[in-house]
C-alpha cells in the first residue's frame, strides 16, 4: 500500500513539474528541442557517472545541466549557420546521445547504468531506493530529488513569471525593454535539464517527453490564460500519470509506458471535444474569420 | 533641449550589400515623425538598428542626449503585428500591461497600479470593454489598438512603431492617428515607420525619406517635395507628379 | 595484416558491413527529399511510431519479418497522418504536433513491449533490440531484404526525381501543372517508412533520424543541386554505414547503431567547419571580409569627399591628421585603427609625419570608389529609368566602376546633379591602378 503510495507521489510529481516546464516549450515552439534534451541528458548521466563512480548525488543534475545547455547552445549554432532548425535538432541530439551510449558500452557496462533503465525507466523500483537522515529513514530518493526540482522549477517560474511570458510571447518588445532574452531562454534549458535527468528513474528519459509536451499541448486547447495553462498542464499531467498506473497495474505492463499513453488518450479527448478548440465541437469559422491577415 | 533621436553615420550591411548606408539624422523632440521610402529601403532595419535590436557595422546612436541602453525606460517600441503567436494564451489587458514589465522591476508582480493604468490605456484606444477578450479573437484592427495601448502604458518620451497602420481597418487607423497626434501634444515624439504617401502630408509634421541611404529629413512642407520623393522612389512613382497626393 | 584479411573476409562481418552501407545509401538519399521538404524531424517521429507497429505485428502473427515491418509501416504512416491533423486541425504547432505523435506511439509501443515480455509468447527475446537495433545480428537473410529495399528506394527516387523535387520546391505551383500532390505526398511519406522499417533492425529506432537527417544536412554542404546532393548524401550515408559497421565489430562492446551515427556525425562536423562557401570557418573570414570591405570602403569615400572640398575651397593639402579622422568618420577607435591598417596594408594610405595620406594607387581606387557610390545613388533616384541597381551591378564588372561613365545617361545625370567626382589625380595613378587589378 505505501508502495503504491510512493508510485503514484512520485510519478506525479514528476508529471506536475514537467507539465509546469513545458508549458513555456510548447508556448516557445521548442518543444522538440526538450525531445533534444532529454535524449542528451544520458551524455550528463553518464559523464557524472565517470567522474564520480557513483549514480548519486547533486553531479548528476549538474552533468544534465551542462549537457542540456550544451545540446540547446549546438542546435544555437547550427541553427546560426543556416542548418534548418529540425535538422539540427535531428544532427545534436542523435550524435550527443549515440556518444552517450558508446561511452556506457565501453566504460559503464558492468555498473548499475543500463540503457534501457535511463530511457525507459522503471518506477517500480524507484520505492525499494531508499535513503536516511541521521537514522531515520526518509522513503525513496527518487522522491525527493524529484520533490527538490519541482520545488526549484516553481520558484524560478514563479518569481520571473512576467519575464518567461513577456520572452514567450513577443521576445522583440521583451528586448526592447531590456529584458534579458536569451539569458531567460538558457535558464528555461537548464530547468529542462534537470527536470529531465530528476524524471528518468519514474519515466525514463525518453517519456519525459511525453510529460514536457504532450500535457501542455493539452491545456493549450483548454484554456485562454497562461497562469490556467499551467495549471491545467500540470493537472493533466497528473491525471495521466494516475491512469497510466493504474492502468499498468492492472494490465501488468509497462508504467511509464502507460503514462505516455494516458497522457496522449487525455490530448485526444481536448483535441476532438475542446468547448473552444475541438475539432467536434467548435465553430471554426468564425475564429479563422477573426485570425490577422497577416499570419 | 536635447534632441530626441540623433544618429550618426548607421552603416547596417547584409555580406557586401549594405541595406543602410552611413545614415545621419536628428529628430527633434514633439513631433510626429514618418519614415517613408519604398520597399527594401532599411526602414524597419533602420527602427531595429537604432534600438540595438540587430548589430550594426558603424555609427552611433543617442536618444535624449544619451546612450540607447541608459534610455530604455524612455523608449515605447511596438513590433510588427505579425511577428507573436496570437494563441498566446492571454487577453487584452494582459498584453497591454507587459508593456510595464521593465518598470515593475525583477521578481515583482503588476500590482493594482499596473492593472488601472492598462484599463485606462485600454481605455484610450477604444477597446475598455475587449479588456478580458482572448487575443485570438481580435480582429488585425483591434490587435493592432491593443498593442499600442502598450505602448502608452510605457509611458515613454520617444515612441518607434514599425508599420501600425498595415493592415488595418480604415476607422482604425483614424483613431490610432488621433492618439498618435495626441501624445504628440502632450509633447512626447512619435516615430512611425509608414509605407503610404497619400497620407503623409496628413499624419506627419516631420518627415525622413530612407532609400538605404538618408534623402532627406526636416519639417514635412519642406521634405515632402516630389523633387526628393523622386529622388527617394526612383522614379518609380511616376504619378507623384499628377494630382493624388497632395504636396 | 594476415589477421585482418581473415577478419574482413568474414561472411558475417561482410553482411553487417554490406546492409549498413546499403542502408546508410538508401537513407541518405531519402534524406535529402526529406530534408529540404523541411520534414527531418517528421523522419523521427516515423521511426518512434514504428516500435508500437512491431509489437502489434508480433502480437499478431508471431516472429515473421514480414508482419513486423508491415506493422512498423502502418503505424509509422498513422504517425505521419496524425502530425497533420494535429497541426491543421487545432493551433497547435508543428513542433508540439511532432512531439506529441513521437511521445505517445513511442510510449504506447512500451506498454506493448513490455505485454509481449511479460506474457507467455514464444520466440519474444530480441523484440527489444528494435529500441536500439542489432546490427551484429545481421544475418543473409535480412541483408537479402536491405538490398531489396533499398533498390526499390533508389529506383523510386530515380524515377520521380524531378516530380519529387518540384513537390519540395513550389508544391502550389506542382499542383497547378497537374501533378498528383496528394499521391506525391503519399509516395515521399511511404518512402521514409520503408527507409525507416529497413532499418530500425539495423541502428533502432531512436537513431534512425541521424540516417535520415545527418548524411543529407552534410551533402548539402558541397552542392546545390538536389541531384548532386541526393547522390553526395546516399554516398556519405553509405560510407558511414560500413565504417560505423566495421568499427563496431573491430572493438569488442561497441554498439553498431551509435557508431554509424557518429562516424556520420564526423563527416557533418567536417563539412560544417571546412566547406567553402557554406562552412563556417569560410563564412566567418567572409563575413569579417566584407565588414571590413564596407569600412575601408567608407574611410576612403570620407576621405575623397573632404579632399573634393578642400579643392573647391582651393586649398591643395592631402593630409589628414588622426583627428580629422575620427571626427569625419565617427568609427569607433579600434575600428577606425582596424581600417587604417586594412588600407595601409594594400598600399592605399601612407603616413608622413603622424599625418594620413592617400597613396596614388589609394586616390585612384578613392575616386572609384565615390565614384561608384554616387552612381549608385543615381541608380537609386532614377530607378524607374535605369533599372535597379542590383541588375545593373550583377551584369556589369563591379571592379571598374569607370566603364559606367560610358553610359552617357549615367554621365549626364551624374554632372547634372554635380556627382560626378572631382578626378583629383586621376591621370597619373590610373596606370600604377590598372597593373594593380
Amino acid at each position: 500500500m505505501l508502495y503504491e503510495l510512493w508510485i503514484l507521489a512520485i510519478s506525479s510529481l514528476v508529471a506536475a513539474t514537467c507539465g509546469i516546464v513545458g508549458t513555456f516549450l510548447v508556448l516557445r515552439r521548442i518543444a522538440m528541442v526538450a525531445d533534444a534534451i532529454s535524449h542528451t541528458v544520458l551524455l550528463g548521466i553518464v559523464g557524472a557517472f565517470l567522474v564520480s563512480q557513483t549514480l548519486e548525488g547533486p553531479l548528476m543534475l549538474i552533468g544534465a545541466a551542462v549537457v542540456g545547455l550544451a545540446t540547446t547552445y549546438f542546435i544555437q549554432v547550427l541553427d546560426n549557420a543556416g542548418v534548418p532548425a529540425d535538422a539540427a535538432i535531428g544532427v545534436v541530439f542523435t550524435s550527443l546521445f549515440s556518444v552517450g551510449v558508446i561511452l556506457v558500452s565501453l566504460y559503464a557496462r558492468d555498473v548499475h547504468l543500463d540503457v534501457d533503465h535511463v530511457l525507459m525507466g522503471d518506477i517500480s523500483f524507484a520505492p525499494f531506493h531508499t535513503i536516511e537522515w541521521n537514522g531515520i529513514p526518509m522513503g525513496p530518493q527518487a522522491f525527493w530529488v524529484i520533490l527538490a526540482v519541482f520545488i526549484i522549477d516553481l520558484a524560478l517560474i514563479l518569481l520571473l513569471y512576467k519575464e518567461f511570458k513577456i520572452t514567450s510571447f513577443d521576445p522583440a518588445l521583451a528586448a526592447a525593454l531590456g529584458i534579458p532574452v536569451t539569458l531567460i531562454h538558457y535558464l528555461l534549458m537548464t530547468m529542462v535539464s534537470i527536470t529531465a535527468v530528476a524524471s528518468f528513474d519514474a519515466v525514463g528519459a525518453i517519456l519525459v517527453v511525453a510529460l514536457l509536451i504532450v500535457p501542455p499541448a493539452t491545456a493549450y486547447l483548454l484554456t485562454e490564460k497562461l497562469s490556467r495553462m499551467i495549471i491545467v498542464s500540470a493537472l493533466t499531467g497528473v491525471a495521466a500519470a494516475v491512469t497510466g498506473y493504474y492502468t499498468a497495474k492492472y494490465f501488468n505492463v509497462s508504467i511509464a509506458g502507460c503514462i505516455a499513453s494516458a497522457a496522449g488518450a487525455l490530448f485526444l479527448i481536448a483535441f476532438l471535444f475542446s468547448p473552444s478548440q475541438g475539432i467536434l465541437l467548435r465553430g471554426r469559422q468564425r475564429k479563422k474569420a477573426a485570425a490577422p491577415a497577416s499570419s | 533641449m536635447s534632441e530626441a533621436v540623433r544618429v550618426e553615420n548607421i552603416t547596417a550591411a547584409y555580406r557586401k550589400e549594405p541595406v543602410l548606408r552611413n545614415v545621419s539624422f536628428a529628430l527633434p523632440q514633439g513631433r510626429l515623425i514618418g519614415i517613408v521610402g519604398p520597399n527594401g529601403a532599411g526602414k524597419s532595419t533602420l527602427l531595429k538598428a537604432v534600438l540595438e535590436l540587430i548589430p550594426k557595422s558603424s555609427g552611433n546612436v543617442e536618444i535624449l542626449g544619451s546612450s540607447v541602453r541608459s534610455q530604455k525606460k524612455n523608449i515605447g517600441y511596438v513590433p510588427q503585428r505579425g511577428n507573436v503567436d496570437w494563441d498566446f494564451p492571454t487577453n487584452a489587458l494582459d498584453v497591454v500591461m507587459m508593456g510595464r514589465y521593465a518598470q515593475i522591476g525583477w521578481l515583482k508582480r503588476p500590482s493594482k497600479k499596473d492593472k488601472a493604468l492598462a484599463v485606462e490605456a485600454l481605455e484610450r484606444v477604444g477597446m475598455k470593454e475587449y479588456a478580458d477578450r482572448q487575443i485570438s479573437q481580435l480582429s488585425g484592427g483591434q490587435q493592432q489598438r491593443v498593442f499600442l495601448a502598450r505602448a502608452l502604458i510605457q509611458d515613454a518620451q520617444v515612441y518607434f512603431m514599425d508599420e501600425p497602420f498595415a493592415g488595418v481597418d480604415a476607422t482604425t487607423e483614424r483613431a490610432i492617428i488621433d492618439l498618435l497626434k495626441e501624445l504628440k501634444e502632450k509633447g512626447k515624439t512619435v516615430i512611425v515607420v509608414h509605407h503610404d504617401l497619400q497620407t503623409v502630408t496628413e499624419y506627419f509634421d516631420w518627415v525622413l525619406l530612407l532609400n538605404q541611404r538618408l534623402i532627406a529629413c526636416g519639417p514635412v512642407e519642406q521634405t515632402f517635395t516630389s523633387e526628393l520623393l523622386q529622388k527617394t522612389y526612383g522614379g518609380r512613382l511616376s504619378f507623384i507628379q499628377q494630382e493624388n497626393l497632395k504636396i | 595484416m594476415q589477421e585482418w584479411l581473415q577478419f574482413l573476409s568474414s561472411p558475417n562481418l561482410q553482411w553487417v558491413m554490406a546492409g549498413a552501407a546499403l542502408l546508410g545509401l538508401a537513407s541518405g538519399v531519402v534524406g535529402s527529399f526529406v530534408l529540404l521538404r523541411k520534414e527531418s524531424l517528421v523522419g523521427d517521429a516515423m521511426a518512434h511510431a514504428a516500435l508500437p507497429g512491431i509489437c502489434l505485428g508480433f502480437l499478431v502473427f508471431g516472429r515473421e519479418t514480414l508482419a513486423l515491418m508491415g506493422g512498423a509501416a502502418l503505424t509509422g504512416l498513422l504517425a505521419v497522418y496524425a502530425i497533420r491533423a494535429v497541426h491543421s486541425q487545432s493551433k497547435i504547432k508543428q513542433d508540439a504536433a511532432i512531439g506529441i505523435v513521437l511521445s505517445v506511439f513511442f510510449g504506447f509501443g512500451i506498454v506493448l513491449l513490455t505485454m509481449i515480455t511479460n506474457g507467455s509468447y514464444s520466440q519474444s527475446s530480441g523484440i527489444d533490440e528494435f529500441i536500439f537495433g542489432q546490427a551484429a545480428s545481421l544475418v543473409g537473410a535480412d541483408v537479402q531484404i536491405l538490398i531489396a529495399s533499398a533498390l526499390v528506394l533508389l529506383i523510386l527516387s530515380f524515377l520521380f526525381f524531378k516530380e519529387l523535387k518540384l513537390l519540395i520546391f513550389d508544391p502550389l505551383f506542382a499542383g497547378g501543372i497537374g501533378l498528383p500532390i496528394r499521391f506525391l505526398n503519399a509516395l515521399l511519406s511511404s518512402m521514409v517508412v520503408l527507409v525507416v522499417i529497413t532499418g530500425i533492425q539495423t541502428v533502432g529506432v531512436i537513431l534512425m533520424a541521424a540516417l535520415l537527417i545527418t548524411p543529407a544536412v552534410t551533402a548539402r554542404y558541397w552542392t546545390d543541386r538536389l541531384g548532386v546532393m541526393a547522390v553526395l548524401s546516399g554516398l556519405i550515408g553509405g560510407l558511414s554505414g560500413a565504417v560505423g559497421a566495421l568499427l563496431s565489430s573491430t572493438i569488442s562492446g561497441l554498439p553498431t547503431g551509435p557508431v554509424i551515427v557518429v562516424t556520420a556525425t564526423a563527416f557533418f562536423l567536417i563539412s560544417f567547419l571546412f566547406a567553402p562557401q557554406r562552412g563556417i570557418l569560410f563564412r566567418m573570414m567572409e563575413t569579417r571580409k566584407n565588414t571590413q570591405f564596407v569600412l575601408n570602403n567608407f574611410l576612403l569615400d570620407t576621405m575623397y569627399e573632404k579632399l573634393e572640398k578642400r579643392y573647391a575651397a582651393g586649398q591643395y593639402s592631402a593630409l589628414f591628421s588622426r583627428r580629422e579622422l575620427e571626427e569625419q568618420t565617427r568609427l569607433p577607435r579600434n575600428g577606425l585603427e582596424k581600417t587604417i591598417q586594412a588600407l595601409q596594408k594594400q598600399g592605399l594610405l601612407t603616413q608622413t609625419d603622424g599625418k594620413y595620406v592617400l597613396t596614388g594607387t589609394g586616390l585612384a581606387y578613392a575616386y572609384d570608389s565615390s565614384l561608384l557610390r554616387r552612381i549608385q545613388d543615381i541608380h537609386l533616384t532614377h530607378e524607374a529609368e535605369l533599372g535597379s541597381w542590383k541588375e545593373a551591378s550583377a551584369n556589369g564588372d563591379l571592379r571598374k566602376p569607370r566603364d559606367y561613365l560610358m553610359n552617357e545617361r549615367i554621365h549626364s545625370l551624374l554632372t547634372a546633379e554635380q556627382k560626378l567626382p572631382v578626378s583629383l589625380a586621376i591621370k597619373q595613378s590610373s596606370i600604377e591602378y590598372a597593373d594593380q587589378a
